[in-house]
């Protein structure tokens, strides 16, 4: 079965700057907002641009090593979420807050 | 409509729903547009001929990890706007580390050239079902079980974290 390829098309540069900017939205948004919840979304919105990447040069090459380091990258995002969010949740349960400008108590 | 600008829509579109994720001040509004986000991605893979990959990131991070976002919000009651004005001299140092970091990048891979002659694959079915999984099931059997070793690990992790501990009764 072979399938049209879009690097015909669309050059793979495209691709590096479209994940360029996604990875750079998830920094701004680490840098800019205060709820705990949306840092780790910005998070997730980081590591997906890298997953762009991957399987862009994945079909760029023809290989399917970089589409299963995605796979690895997804388990890894999903166990890094369900932790992040129950550390969460205990910090919820002390401090009555998600703001991040309030979690100064490790600073010495 | 060809085939670039079905890729420049899609761009776009991702662009403007990430950046509304940062954006928008209500976190429910916030985790919507992520999700918005994700299924683009997706288009954007199955563009690159990776279907089954495409199909894995909607199920697991719009349906899994977006839905624990989204209960974690609302069982904490997150779901009213009550974050506080950060000071503009924050807004303005984070729109500048952002920008330069952007600027940097951007300029240094623009003109990196990857393989000077290489035409790209003709082939492009490695996106495939079959072909990922018995790549996974030989090759990358090792790293696969180990992952299953980290999940157990989150999992008790998540348990013995949340789990509220007893009441001491004196």
């Amino acid at each position: 079965m072979v399938l049209a390829s879009i690097f015909e098309t669309v050059s793979i540069q495209h691709y590096i700057v479209l994940s360029t900017v996604l990875f750079v939205i998830g920094v701004m948004g680490v840098l800019l907002r205060k709820n705990a919840i949306i840092l780790l979304m910005c998070i997730e919105l980081m590591l997906n641009a890298v997953n762009l990447l991957l399987v862009a040069f994945s079909s760029y090459f023809g290989e399917s090593d970089g589409q299963l380091f995605v796979f690895f990258i997804m388990v890894v995002a999903a166990a890094e979420a369900t932790v992040g969010l129950s550390i969460l949740v205990l910090i919820y349960r002390n401090t009555r807050s998600v703001d991040v400008g309030i979690f100064n108590k490790l600073k010495g | 409509m060809s085939i670039y600008n079905v890729f420049m829509l899609l761009a776009g579109l991702t662009i403007g729903s990430a950046s509304m994720v940062v954006i928008s001040k209500h976190p429910v509004r916030s985790i919507l547009y992520l999700i918005v986000t994700f299924f683009l991605i997706s288009a954007n893979y199955v563009l690159m001929n990776a279907q089954f990959l495409a199909i894995v990131n909607i199920i697991v991070y719009a349906g899994a990890i977006m839905v624990l976002f989204l209960f974690v919000l609302m069982m904490l009651n997150l779901s009213k706007d009550n974050e506080p004005k950060s000071p503009i001299i924050m807004t303005a140092a984070a729109c500048i580390a952002g920008g330069s970091l952007l600027t940097v990048l951007v300029a240094s891979l623009r003109d990196a050239v990857v393989c000077k002659s290489f035409v790209p694959a003709v082939n492009d079915d490695q996106g495939l079902v079959g072909i990922l999984g018995k790549e996974l099931f030989t090759t990358y059997l090792l790293p696969f079980e180990i992952t299953s070793v980290l999940f157990i690990s989150a999992i008790v992790g998540a348990v013995v974290l949340t789990k509220r501990e007893k009441q001491i009764i004196d």
